[in-house]
């Protein structure tokens, strides 16, 4: 296992060198970020200085020479928007973004798999064609409207909830969280259960079809006839079997949760680093883009591998093979 | 006993109720804005949101008040001694927020900072050191500044720097503005804390020396997204937001838990057109054939002009919320030529002046525009390129976000023109006077005097540049006033150099009880935020 971990993080090495390539060539070639930047009554001689002072009248080539020389001592550039380090900016948001990731993950599978086992154990039931439809809309919907339809049904007609932006936080190892307090959790809710929309029905398709095709299987037959009580074979021996589709693919979504969450955290104002991104888009910020893609690569890497390891725990049947290069 | 109590209750009461309209200031306003500072530093970026926020916490030797009129700040008076030096008398008894004095010290550390700030993203600069400017302490309180030649602009450059304290040291940079440690200014706030993308928070100054401000504290929190941010003010998270979409306000008019404020701002969307090049680029005959540059004709110009229906655009696009315009400002402002009025809706006279030109069956061009820069920017593309195929131009519009847009869009000089020849841009003219937008948008390009940097259409008239540069030169109010309106007559008036559309309206909520003073330049200041 050992091995395995290791020459899948060398692997990772070398995907994260290519994708900094990929990303700095792109980026270099679209838009002017001086123009961007520049007052409107700047002269010819202030947009020369200001090229100078971001490094941009060298070719692109060294620049990213320079940049991979910096990468390696840890600096990937100062944002040219703040003009702070680009690595400590994001990281500044991140704790914001793993939060509603996390949350967001905790809400679909504890509202997803509860509802997608009732609709395969009794498919037939009225509920249970609820639950279905209900998931196609779940991931038809736009997450952009669903969010503003919550913050205008729960917010300013109902009142219950805050509209935007992130609670009050508390320090835990350092890092600011806010699911510790009633006010941060109060301004949790609505954007991660915007978040958790698509997971959500995601999941309940995938353990409503793990039910049915394992209800018929012979072990629970077998089970059944053993005379174990309905709670323990559903709870023990039918879980267990349904929840590897299940983990491969909320592991996934895991990262596209991390990486995606744009949306969301526009439209709730919630600081975190994919509102960042967007931003840092819209304002040609290249230092921030080339960091956070290749922030964004390593997290995916992490998480495959979690999920692959996750995989053989779970099912012995598996055995942890190396891709053979 | 129980009578005793009462009486101590009572006097309790009483007392409260005494004290109670001494600390009534103990409020606390939460404002809902829609783009965030870069930076707390005043001199790092001269942009919009940064100044905003500046001139809470820092004061300047001149302020703008709403209509962007000078006004007395930290330099009580202000005259020219001669013909080539300004005398500026400093406010005396004014404290920074650590404690220490404002003084001339003060002022020159600032002037030698701001254009020397290594990060600055677009620095001050022009303003601090534009046309030669050399300042000297005389005493504590008071500055004199010289340029070559004279300098009428000077009070208004020096409103747009903001004053820093020479004692953050020479080494201190925009991290510690952010943190808070240097964001040391004699302004009616003091910053608190500032976490990026989360909030802002601002303490009331107590010793600040002018109007003493309405609200104790101020929370900030940047919203990008409209509707959320318009949601915020209707669930009562924010007491106020600004830039209020304008398809909202019609509906928002007629809700009663929010009141709206409305201000013309100075700054004019229009359109560029190429009157330099023998072929404008992606202009041709309707059958695809190479014609010489149909621009470069003032008829063509003024048929184009004539061929939008601005009030159309106003009220349909628009929602209503914008002002037509025939020249570079809109009323009330410096400058301002009486004789300029929006040119009229005449489709017939339009194609007239086309067949006049040579163009009787109009040829086809494109239209550029961003589409997220200003307000409602790809409909009026859209609009003005059906107005225009009405008439025989045959327009195709094309909108990009304006990360594209602008650098395509850039001029750099009769060698390297814009990559496009029609196109739609819109200018603030910060100094609140007309000559800054004369000086980039009409004046002939020369890179080493700084004209002509946003001259997109590379417009040209040696007369407009003699009479430009003269009023540059000219100290006397009237007179320069005279001048400017001349140089605009020529450039708009008979050149059409470039097309003005429409000045743009403001809007700012607030929650009922609150309204807000709108400005020309476009700022939201809690200081502007009163009860009515």
């Amino acid at each position: 296992m050992t091995v395995f971990i290791i020459r899948r993080l060398l692997q990772s090495a070398v995907v994260l060198f290519v994708m900094s390539f990929l990303v700095f060539t792109s980026v270099n070639l679209v838009g002017d970020p001086v123009e961007m930047m520049v007052s409107d009554e700047a002269d010819q001689e202030e947009r020369d200085r200001v090229i100078k002072s971001m490094g941009l009248d060298k070719p692109w080539y060294i620049q990213y020479g320079l940049f991979v020389g910096n990468a390696f001592k840890g600096d990937l550039g100062n944002s040219f928007v703040y003009g702070e380090p680009a690595l400590q900016i994001i990281v500044a948001r991140m704790p914001a973004t793993f939060e509603l990731a996390l949350v967001s993950l905790l809400m679909s599978i504890i509202i997803g798999i509860p509802l997608g086992v009732w609709a395969g154990l009794f498919p037939e039931k009225l509920s249970s064609k609820i639950v279905m439809s209900g998931s196609i809309l779940g991931f038809s919907l736009p997450t952009f409207w669903v969010g503003l339809m919550m913050i205008m049904v729960f917010a300013v007609m109902l009142g219950w909830l805050p509209s935007t932006g992130r609670g009050d936080t508390v320090e835990l190892l350092g890092i600011n969280v806010s699911f510790l307090s009633a006010d941060g959790l109060s301004h949790l809710f609505l954007p991660a259960l915007n978040l958790a929309l698509f997971n959500t029905s995601l999941v309940i398709r995938l353990t409503r079809a793990g039910v049915r095709e394992a209800v018929h299987q012979d072990y629970i037959k077998f089970a059944r006839a053993k005379g174990l009580s309905n709670t323990r074979v559903i709870m023990v021996h039918l879980m267990k079997n349904i929840m590897i589709p299940v983990v491969t693919v909320l592991g996934l979504e895991f990262g596209g949760l991390i990486a995606f969450s744009v949306v969301t955290e526009t439209v709730f104002a919630w600081p975190g680093m994919g509102k960042l991104i967007i931003d840092s888009i819209q304002s040609l910020d290249r230092p921030i883009i080339v960091a956070y893609l290749m922030i964004i690569v390593f997290v995916f890497v992490i998480i495959n591998l979690v999920v692959d390891v996750l995989y053989s725990i779970l099912d012995p049947r598996v055995r942890l093979q190396d891709v053979k290069s | 006993m129980y009578f005793k109590k009462t009486l101590a209750v009572g006097a309790l009461a009483a007392m409260t109720a005494i004290t109670v309209p001494l600390s009534a200031s103990a409020e606390t306003l939460t404002i809902g804005l829609g783009s965030e500072p870069t930076s707390i530093d005043p001199h790092y970026h001269n942009l919009g949101p940064n100044n905003q926020i500046a001139q809470h916490i820092f004061g300047r030797l001149v302020e703008q008040d709403d209509k962007q009129r000078l006004q007395p700040g930290l330099a009580e008076s202000w005259k020219p001694i001669n013909d080539t030096t300004w005398e500026f008398k400093l406010r005396k008894g004014v404290k920074f927020h650590d404690g220490s004095d404002f003084n001339a010290d003060d002022v020159i550390f600032t002037m030698k900072r701001a254009p020397a700030h290594p990060n600055a993203r677009s620095s001050f600069k022009l303003y601090t050191h534009g046309g030669g400017k050399e300042y000297k302490k005389i005493d504590d309180y008071t500055i004199h500044v010289s340029t070559p030649r004279p300098y009428p602009l000077m009070p208004t450059d020096l409103s747009t720097v903001h004053i820093v304290s020479n004692e953050i040291g020479d080494a201190t940079w925009e991290g510690e503005f952010n943190n808070g440690t240097a964001a040391i200014g004699t302004g009616p706030y003091k910053l608190v804390k500032w976490t990026k993308g989360e909030v802002l928070e601002m303490d009331v100054n107590e010793n600040y020396y002018g109007e003493k401000p309405a609200w104790s504290k101020v929370i900030m929190k940047p919203i990008a997204s409209a509707p959320s941010r318009l949601a915020a003010l209707l669930a009562g998270d924010v007491d106020f937001i600004d830039n209020v979409p304008t398809t909202d306000i019609a509906r928002l008019k007629k809700e009663p838990a929010v009141a709206l404020s409305q201000g013309v701002s100075n700054r004019v969307i229009y359109l560029h057109l190429d009157q330099y090049r023998d072929v404008a680029p992606y202009t041709t005959a309707k059958d695809g054939s190479e014609i010489k540059n149909p621009f470069k004709d003032v008829r063509v110009r003024r048929a184009i002009s004539k061929a939008i229906n601005r009030d159309l655009i106003i009220d349909r696009v628009m929602e209503g919320v914008a002002i037509k315009a025939g020249q570079l400002l809109p009323e009330g402002f410096f400058g301002r030529s009486d004789k300029l009025k929006p040119e009229a809706y005449d489709p017939e006279g339009a194609k007239k002046l086309l067949a006049e030109a040579g163009y009787p069956d109009g040829f086809k061009t494109t239209l550029f525009g961003p589409n997220d820069r200003y307000i409602n920017d790809a409909k009026i593309v859209e609009a003005i390129s059906q107005m225009l195929s009405r008439i025989g131009i045959a327009t195709t519009p094309d909108t990009m976000p304006k990360s594209v847009y602008f650098k395509r869009a850039k001029n750099r000089g009769p060698e390297n023109p814009p990559e496009f020849g029609f196109v739609l841009v819109g200018w603030g003219s910060g100094t609140g006077e007309p000559s800054s937008p004369l000086k980039s948008l009409l004046a002939t390009y020369n890179k080493e005097k700084g004209l002509g940097s946003s001259n997109r259409g590379l417009h040209s008239n040696p007369e407009m540049d003699k009479v430009l540069e003269d009023a540059l030169a000219t100290v006397d109010d009237e007179k320069r006033a005279a001048l400017l309106a001349k140089a605009t007559e020529i450039a708009i008036g008979e050149d059409v150099g470039i097309i003005p559309l429409h000045y743009q309206v403001n809007t700012w909520a607030a929650k009922k009880g609150l309204k807000y003073i709108p400005r020309t330049d476009e700022r939201t200041l809690a200081m502007g935020v009163v009860k009515g």
